[in-house]
């Protein structure tokens, strides 16, 4: 049992490697990354922290990126939930290939969609807004939350409805005070992924946006490229990154082996 | 089981119109330049399947798809059976459980582009943490900007890292679906640990793994910003997977025609290989 134990440890071990290196260095001076290797940083600033705090074009970035990916998760989920349920619960024409194409659109490369999405989202006049990365990630966010609330709405017995209805219940109000609720751990999964997605998704955020709703993490590149040497700013940049995803991680803990299957299991 | 009804339609009419305005448009801006050339100006000259033809037969391309399967060949076979091998390391139940789930899917919730410069600062031979302990530690002369071998390593670890995870995720879940009913009559019947994998566990997992095959297969045949930030295609041409190619004609060279074949010639072997797994893991559930 003992040496059974081992193996996840030393697996934790080595994910947590890089992400310890990228926290390290963002306590570090510049001076003291490029003199040499430390293993714990000799003098501990937070001055790339400070920097990113008090300079608006680095802390939008992450307001921005907080912004589009709630408005994304919102939209995902709303649209989501109908039409899980109709999945779930009806036959209609065509649904089997619908269902499919949903999910064919998680195959298509975002580099394909670069070029073409600048250009639809420049003609509709939504270039550069909030709205047009939280539209644009509702291609792969809507497949996925529809893919995932349909596995657990798979497991409430249709008996619920049938009672309901019995009851006298309209179907809005049954969905919203007794449906919504019974799946609320799938909804919290499919926020979660929509979430996870929307928030490291960076090739199409940062096509879609100039200066207005750029993301953080478009913010990021333009600084190491241009400036090699900022590396301490650079991981603390990256390590604030982390945090939001740590947040959501921790609500749905309890959830997350069968969310990630898809409440397929 | 399911009740006929055509009005459910209108339940999905939402989902359809806002996917469709994102994957219908773009798609048929693409398979408009695919078959055109332009010089600019928008200005359009119809060139039928030339492109296609280009691309098909152009060495480079091949090269790029190449370096595509090796990659995700690489990465299928060393995550799923890690993944593996991992959940079934796990502690079913207990105060370990929650944590060792949040700490291992931590790595996915990291944006693509952190990842990447995140890999990048660990690899650096004099100052990274990876870098120095090859380096000076171990005595491996390693510098992913100069070495091709180093660099694949450097790839293919960081994938390991990003998305192992999911394939543990995946079957653990898989895993802890199964009654202890099941082990106690495994017992009974004297059955070795690997029986009881091979005809109590891994049955039970199928579902699931076609998930985690699929999902790794589709994400790891698209891959584009980390390896982009982390070894930029190079050195040379060597770490250059198709995206990072496409990305290169279509807005480095500004070729849209090719660059949009191209496009098409991917996603239909993306398309292909998918729905080929799909059949194939899922086959036995049909007879």
């Amino acid at each position: 049992m003992r040496k059974r134990s081992l193996v996840p440890i030393l697996y934790i071990f080595f994910l947590m490697l890089p992400i310890y290196w990228l926290v390290a260095m963002s306590f570090k001076t510049t001076n003291e990354i490029l003199s040499g290797f430390s293993l714990f940083p000799q003098t501990f600033t937070l001055e790339a922290y400070v920097t990113i705090f008090t300079d608006p074009s680095w802390y939008w970035g992450y307001i921005n990126s907080i912004i589009y990916v709630s408005l994304n998760t919102l939209i995902s989920i709303a649209v989501a939930l109908p039409a899980a349920y109709a999945f779930s619960r009806y036959r209609f024409l065509g649904d089997k290939q619908l269902f499919f194409w949903l999910l064919t659109n998680r195959m298509a490369p975002a580099a394909v969609f670069a070029l073409p999405f600048f250009q639809l989202y420049s003609a509709v006049g939504l270039f550069d807004t909030h709205l047009a990365v939280a539209l644009a990630h509702c291609l792969f966010n809507i497949p996925l939350a529809v893919w995932i609330l349909e596995g657990f709405m798979g497991g409430v017995p249709k008996e619920l409805d049938e009672t309901a209805y019995v009851d006298g219940y309209s179907f809005p109000r049954f969905f919203l005070t007794i449906f919504i609720p019974t799946i609320k751990a799938g909804v919290g999964v499919a926020a979660f992924f929509c979430f996870m997605f929307s928030w490291v998704e960076l090739l199409l955020a940062k096509t879609l946006t100039a200066v207005a709703a750029k993301p953080i993490a478009a913010t990021m590149t333009k600084t190491a490229s241009s400036a090699g040497y900022e590396l301490g700013l650079l991981a603390a940049a990256g390590t604030l990154t982390i945090i939001p995803g740590a947040i959501v991680i921790y609500f749905v803990r309890n959830y997350i082996a069968k969310g990630f299957a898809m409440g397929r299991v | 089981m399911k009740t006929e009804n055509q009005k459910a339609w209108f339940f999905v009419a939402p989902v359809l119109i806002l996917v469709a305005f994102n994957a219908i448009i773009p798609m048929m801006t693409v398979v408009n330049y695919s078959v055109q050339e332009t010089f600019g100006d928008n200005l359009f000259f119809w060139e039928g399947l030339t492109w296609f033809e280009q691309i098909l037969r152009s060495e480079r391309f091949h090269a790029a798809l190449g370096r595509q399967f090796f990659f995700t060949a690489m990465i299928l076979l060393i995550e799923i059976p890690l993944g593996i091998a991992i959940a079934l390391s796990m502690p079913r139940k207990g105060f370990w459980v929650p944590v060792c789930l949040v700490l291992m899917a931590l790595p996915m919730l990291i944006p693509w582009n952190v990842v990447g410069a995140m890999w990048n600062i660990f690899a650096l031979p004099d100052i990274g943490l990876l870098g120095y302990f090859l380096n000076h530690v171990l005595g491996i002369n390693y510098d992913m900007t100069q070495d091709p071998v180093a660099a694949w390593v450097t790839i293919i670890t960081m994938d390991v890292w990003h998305w192992t995870s999911l394939v543990v995720l995946l079957s653990y879940a898989g895993l802890v679906s199964i009654p202890d009913a099941y082990y106690q009559a495994a017992k009974i019947d004297g059955a070795s640990n690997w029986s009881v994998f091979r005809f109590i566990q891994l049955p039970k997992m199928k579902s699931v793994l076609t998930i985690a095959i699929l999902l790794r297969f589709m994400d790891s045949f698209n891959i584009y910003t980390e390896p982009f930030v982390l070894t930029g295609g190079g050195p040379g041409n060597s770490t250059t997977l198709l995206s990072i190619d496409l990305v290169k004609i279509a807005l480095g060279q500004f070729d849209l025609g090719p660059a949009a074949a191209m496009s098409l010639i991917y996603f239909a072997i993306t398309l292909f290989v998918s729905w080929l797994f799909y059949t194939l893991m899922t086959k036995d559930d049909l007879n």
